[in-house]
């Protein structure tokens, strides 16, 4: 039984005091942690608190000032993101993770179909069999609860939850370990949330994803993540278990921001 | 005083010198857009002005120089450019393809198969295969670098899935040299065999994007497709109402407003050859050889 768990034992992304400065301003400060497979990592914070700049410096869509990140690779070496080529960074973009954007629209080609959308990561790895293309993306937006007949019509036509769901499916055909997620329930009301957070909960545990996710919202930090960092002024000022930290806060931050959601 | 206004095939020899290191780079890797200083020419842009710019620095005196527009060897713009190069540097020019030297085209590929002593010049009016879905050159530049060309997939499956079938029928994104993705300007499908491992040198110039790009004689050209949708040419399901082609790529003329029609040959050259060699088609004047004004 042990060998097994040594996969699950490793982690599987280690951040080691990571910061970022701009200038004499510095937007993320000594963060380190190690996030394992399988697991739900929220980040939460008021705005500004260097929530974002921590997501990118993470994904390596930015360079860090100090510190470094480093991955556990699909063959089992871990490396430092800094290290990578482009092209081995871009390719590790586009199949080991997946990147969920606020605004879908960022994350989506707008103007072509939905098919091709969730087609193309299949397509950048060498797929290159119309049919085979076609099932696995029509399988795709049925696990994200997008009508399979409207597979050939651009997600300019669909409404905001259905795009953020066609957002999901895009990242997730080529089966990541982890996926990066900016705020991926802002701006939709509150029972498409509901529903969006749902489907993720049950994604995420179906899959096995570790998931790194970017919130304001600790109603989606209770509901998704295992575990909660609470960021202040470019800081982690306080880590642990989402139900600890939510439910008995230590921080005077972290009691403020518990305090400030109203009750149900 | 009597020193010509102009050198010889209009351009400067320091243009000639720059343009033509950009073709020696462009032949050095095959497919890919070498950038070069575009010069204004006595033309707007969309008419050629790339590929007159490279004609112009690869012309020698001893040259002789086709041109052609749609395949034709007497439209407006063929015509305009022969006689500017007959007029600037004085070569021989010619309308028989096997005669020519150096072909300058428009959005076609002459019929009759090229030998190792010629040139074939295009005329490029968006080199970049991937524009359209990507709109940020410097991400296309990235994307050639990195051979990422899923993008041009989504493409053709957005073809496919809009039509049943690839839908493209022109500008049809080939792989050259198994390394990057070409435009090969738009040019019909129809034409894009013609490239795979000619023995001619194909230069490829677009004025007004200011980029050069080439494929060296005997390349590789592959034309993208799926593994259950593979590359088929397009050609209309019709001999030629001329000269009875029944291999060569057709025009489609609308003769009347009550649905008539014909279909011709477009290359000229290959049509009035065939005519002269006894060929001849449903619509030709019998008898085809006397000429009205003979």
């Amino acid at each position: 039984m042990a060998e097994p768990m040594l996969e699950n034992d490793q982690p599987l992304l280690v951040a080691d005091a990571l910061g970022k400065s701009y200038g004499r301003i510095a937007a993320c400060r000594d963060v380190s942690f190690a996030l394992y497979p399988g697991e739900v990592l929220a980040i939460v914070g008021e705005s500004g608190s260097g929530k974002s700049t921590l997501l990118q410096l993470l994904s390596g869509q930015l360079a860090a000032s100090s510190g470094c990140v480093s991955y556990r690779m699909r063959d089992g070496v871990t490396r430092d993101l800094a290290t990578l080529g482009e092209a081995e960074r871009r390719f590790l973009f586009r199949t080991d993770w997946g990147y969920v954007h606020q605004d879908p629209a960022q994350g989506l080609r707008m103007a072509v179909s939905a098919g091709a959308n969730v087609g193309e990561r299949l397509m950048a790895v060498g797929w290159n069999h119309y049919g085979r293309i076609r099932d696995t993306a029509s399988n795709w937006l049925e696990r994200v609860e997008i009508d399979v007949a409207r597979i050939d019509d651009a997600p300019r036509t669909y409404s905001g939850g259905m795009r953020q769901r066609l957002q999901i499916a895009r990242n997730l055909v080529t089966e990541p370990r982890l996926v990066f997620m900016d705020e991926p329930t802002g701006g939709l009301d509150v029972s498409v949330q509901a529903r969006l957070l749902d489907l993720l909960r049950n994604l995420v545990a179906e899959l096995h994803l570790a998931v790194i996710i970017v919130t304001h919202d600790l109603a989606v930090a209770r509901l998704l993540s295992h575990r909660v960092m609470v960021m202040k002024g470019g800081r982690v000022i306080e880590t642990g278990l989402t139900d600890q930290v939510l439910d008995d806060p230590r921080e005077p931050y972290t009691q403020l921001l518990v305090s400030s959601i109203l009750p149900p | 005083m009597n020193a010509p206004a102009y050198n010889f095939a209009y351009l400067d020899e320091q243009t000639k010198r720059m343009i033509r290191r950009a073709i020696l780079k462009a032949i050095a890797i095959p497919g890919y857009q070498v950038p070069f200083a575009s010069r204004e020419m006595p033309m707007p842009y969309g008419w050629g002005t790339g590929g007159v710019q490279v004609t112009a620095a690869i012309l020698g005196p001893d040259d002789v120089l086709k041109v052609i527009d749609q395949g034709s060897d007497d439209t407006t713009n063929a015509i305009s450019i022969r006689k500017f190069f007959a007029k600037t540097a004085g070569v021989a020019t010619t309308t028989a393809t096997e005669n020519a030297t150096v072909i300058q085209t428009r959005h076609r590929i002459p019929e009759t198969a090229l030998g190792p002593n010629q040139v074939l010049v295009y005329q490029v009016p968006i080199p970049e295969p991937l524009r359209f879905l990507e709109p940020r050159e410097t991400e296309t530049r990235r994307m050639h670098a990195l051979a990422e060309y899923g993008l041009m997939h989504v493409k053709l499956y957005e073809d496919i899935a809009r039509f049943g079938h690839i839908a493209t029928a022109y500008a049809y994104p080939v792989k050259v040299n198994g390394r990057y993705v070409m435009d090969p300007s738009p040019t019909p499908k129809f034409d894009n065999p013609k490239m795979d491992n000619c023995p001619a040198l194909q230069l490829f110039g677009a004025g007004r994007e200011k980029r050069i790009y080439a494929i060296p004689p005997y390349t590789q050209v592959v034309s993208l497709d799926f593994e259950d949708h593979p590359f088929e040419p397009y050609r209309f399901n019709a001999p030629c109402a001329l000269c009875g082609a029944e291999n060569s790529y057709l025009d489609e003329i609308v003769t009347d407003d009550k649905g008539g029609r014909m279909f011709v040959c477009s290359d000229t050259d290959f049509c009035e050859e065939r005519q002269t060699a006894g060929h001849h088609g449903s619509l030709s004047a019998a008898p085809y050889k006397e000429k009205a004004h003979g």
